[in-house]
């Protein structure tokens, strides 16, 4: 297992290099313009200099591989740097990856936003999976009857219903209506009272119920499609034929053959939370890491947009490894040697 | 062990099948019945109506009842027919490879019904485990309890399945097939195997094949089913010496000889009937040699002729003529 983990993370370098070089070459052969959303008065030879300035005077291959630097070896001295408070030396010369709208480095401003993400994305994960798993196995059990009928329509409604429908529905009815949440997180809340603690919880219900809803209907049909799978089988009968009660025969023997898949399917979904539903952080103005990328492009802030999608590609490459990981460990049947 | 008029139909999208039509032997303890019958005759379906094994719906017990230790197991409640299942009744079931929990080990799943149906502790569990392993004739039992049922052989997870039937130690074990899906030379090792449990625990059997050859070999009783009715029971000797069904006849004839002969293996034309509406006329009519008109128009009831020989069928093969005059 160790030895097939060290070689699937010794594949995944190579792939990084060529991913990064792909969102960098696109970038930056995108038509847009850092300062493009400066004022027109500004003459184009000065425009040029502020360009030149931000480095976009070099060659494309030459900031590429300053990217790179930046990236692999200035921002995690760094890191160590800021975690255990002691200097590798020539500090000042290791430029960083810096952004061009508010030429502060990258990495802090993403740390700043990931909290944001992590708990309204994040949560709503988890709670989508806490709803989609028991709906699924009871749905599966009871194939056919109301319960599975009624599960079936929501979760096809909820497949197919964007979150930019659902988001400002619940604002006009909760917010604008009702008046019972406020329709914009502010993130400046800090919780240190049962109140703030309380407002916290106000403003996280709406994105949190969108996105939960949208992931518990997905995971929702994959569990009960697995617990299908296997209730049919062999095994199932020989379970009830031993003595055991429905709930051992479905909790134990069935549902831990069923979670093999599922937890597949989870664990790649997982790279989903930290991209952070863009839309919905948008709609409920949530400043996660989503809402950062999309103010990125709109300026044209070629670090930030090239720094979080190639995160977002590490996450990707790191969570398929997992999911294989962890299917290993769930099905003795699969051994990595 | 009495079974009296057993009905099981399935609903289907194409309608109803009838795949268990009136049922009804009895077993004796300690005692070895064979139930032998074509693919389709209904011998899986009338064992796993017993225990109510069956997915209900689509299957549905229309009538019958099974008295078992003066209780009738159809109409009791689920808990109660749970300590039968696999304490008092243990089941193997054909197909070893796909019976097992592919996720558990091996010792989980012979210790589950120790500690459902016998309270014992997981470690009292555990040695009675090992027990049961080497009982069953797995070598070196207590280091492959850990095993996964993917590490075993074929013929292995299947002396797995009978250790878990045998468990409780049940009064009855009732095994499907349990050799059809092993090769011949691990199908004899599995039969030597039943006899010499048998032996030891004085268990009654039934034992459902489609093999007359097998069946012959260990049995003190034969029933013989065709398209769900019991068309013919008899001991084994009698049965053999005598077969008074056409049926049972067509099924000895494919018998290959002992003698090796180059003869072709004999077949029984035609095919198994099709169980879709309640059977008013014989059914192995449409294939049977003798029929006559009385044979397309109703179907004979087991009638007992000597001893503990019954039959079903209005020809009396040994007169060559019809049983009764109609």
């Amino acid at each position: 297992m160790l030895n097939y983990t060290l070689r699937r993370l010794l594949f995944a370098i190579p792939t990084l290099i060529v991913i990064s070089f792909i969102i960098f070459a696109i970038l930056a052969l995108a038509p847009s313009d850092p300062t493009g959303n400066l004022p027109l008065t500004i003459p184009a030879e000065v425009r040029e200099k502020i360009r030149i300035a931000l480095g976009l005077g070099e060659p494309l291959p030459i900031r590429y591989l300053k990217w790179l630097q930046q990236f692999f070896i200035n921002e995690p001295l760094h890191a160590i740097e800021q975690m255990f408070g002691f200097s590798f030396g020539g500090g000042e010369a290791r430029t960083r990856v810096v952004s061009f709208a508010t030429r502060g480095p990258v990495m802090d401003t993403i740390m700043e936003r990931m909290p944001q993400t992590l708990w309204v994305v994040g949560l709503s994960y988890v709670v989508g999976i806490l709803i989609a798993v028991p709906i699924g196995v009871i749905s599966a059990y009871k194939q056919y009857s109301w319960f599975d009928q009624v599960g079936t329509f929501v979760s096809m409604v909820g497949f197919s219903v964007p979150t930019f429908f659902t988001g400002p529905l619940l604002i006009v009815i909760f917010s604008v209506q009702l008046g019972w949440f406020p329709s914009v997180y502010d993130t400046t809340l800090e919780v240190n009272s049962l109140g703030t603690f309380w407002q916290q919880i106000k403003q996280m219900i709406m994105p949190v119920t969108v996105l939960a809803f949208y992931n518990a209907a997905q995971i929702s049909r994959f569990m009960r499609a697995s617990m299908l799978d296997n209730l049919s089988q062999d095994y199932v009968r020989t379970a009830r034929a031993k003595g055991m009660s429905e709930k051992v025969v479905i909790l134990t023997h069935v549902l831990r053959n069923s979670l093999i898949p599922v937890v597949t399917v989870i664990a790649l979904g997982i790279p989903t939370i930290f991209s952070g539903a863009i839309i919905t952080e948008q709609i409920f103005r949530v400043n996660g890491l989503g809402q950062l990328l999309i103010i990125g492009i709109q300026g044209a802030d070629i670090p930030m947009v090239q720094t979080l999608t190639f995160m977002f590609a590490v996450l990707i490459v790191l969570f398929n490894l997992i999911a294989d990981i962890v299917y290993g460990l769930l099905d003795p049947r699969i051994r990595y040697d | 062990m009495d079974v009296t008029d057993l009905r099981t139909v399935f609903h289907t999208q194409d309608g109803v099948v009838h795949a268990v039509n009136g049922i009804s032997f009895h077993l004796e303890e300690g005692e070895l019945l064979s139930v032998v019958g074509e693919s389709g005759s209904g011998k899986s379906v009338t064992m796993m109506s017993l225990l109510k094994l069956l997915p209900i719906p689509p299957a549905e017990i229309a009538s019958g009842t099974v008295m078992f230790d003066g209780k009738d197991l159809l109409q009791m409640e689920l808990e109660e027919l749970r300590e039968i299942r696999g304490g008092k009744i243990g089941f193997i079931f054909q197909d070893p490879m796909t019976s097992l929990n592919p996720v558990f080990n091996v010792g989980f799943q012979i210790m589950e019904p120790l500690k459902e149906h016998l309270g014992l502790s997981k470690k009292e569990a555990r040695k009675r485990a090992i027990e049961l392993l080497e009982l069953v004739g797995i070598p070196g039992a207590a280091d492959r309890l850990d095993d996964f049922p993917h590490q075993f052989s074929g013929g292995m997870r299947q002396r797995v399945m009978i250790a878990i039937a045998l468990a409780c130690d049940p009064q009855i074990l009732i095994a499907d097939e349990p050799t059809t899906a092993l090769d011949v030379t691990i199908q004899a090792q599995i039969l030597e195997l039943i006899k010499d449990l048998r032996k030891k625990l004085g268990m009654a059997i039934v034992w459902i094949t489609h093999d007359l050859g097998v069946a012959a070999g260990i049995s003190d009783r034969i029933v013989v089913m065709y398209g769900g009715f019991v068309v013919e029971h008899a001991k084994v000797d009698d049965l053999y010496k005598r077969p008074l069904h056409p049926y049972t006849r067509a099924l000895l004839a494919t018998l290959p000889s002992e003698d090796g002969g180059e003869e072709r293996l004999k077949s029984i034309r035609g095919t198994p009937p099709n169980l879709g509406a309640a059977p008013t006329s014989c059914p192995f009519a449409p294939r049977c040699e003798h029929a006559f008109d009385r044979c397309h128009k109703e179907n004979p009831a087991l009638e007992r002729i000597e001893g503990v020989h019954d039959v079903a069928c209005w020809w009396d093969v040994e007169k060559e003529a019809p049983r009764h005059a109609s």
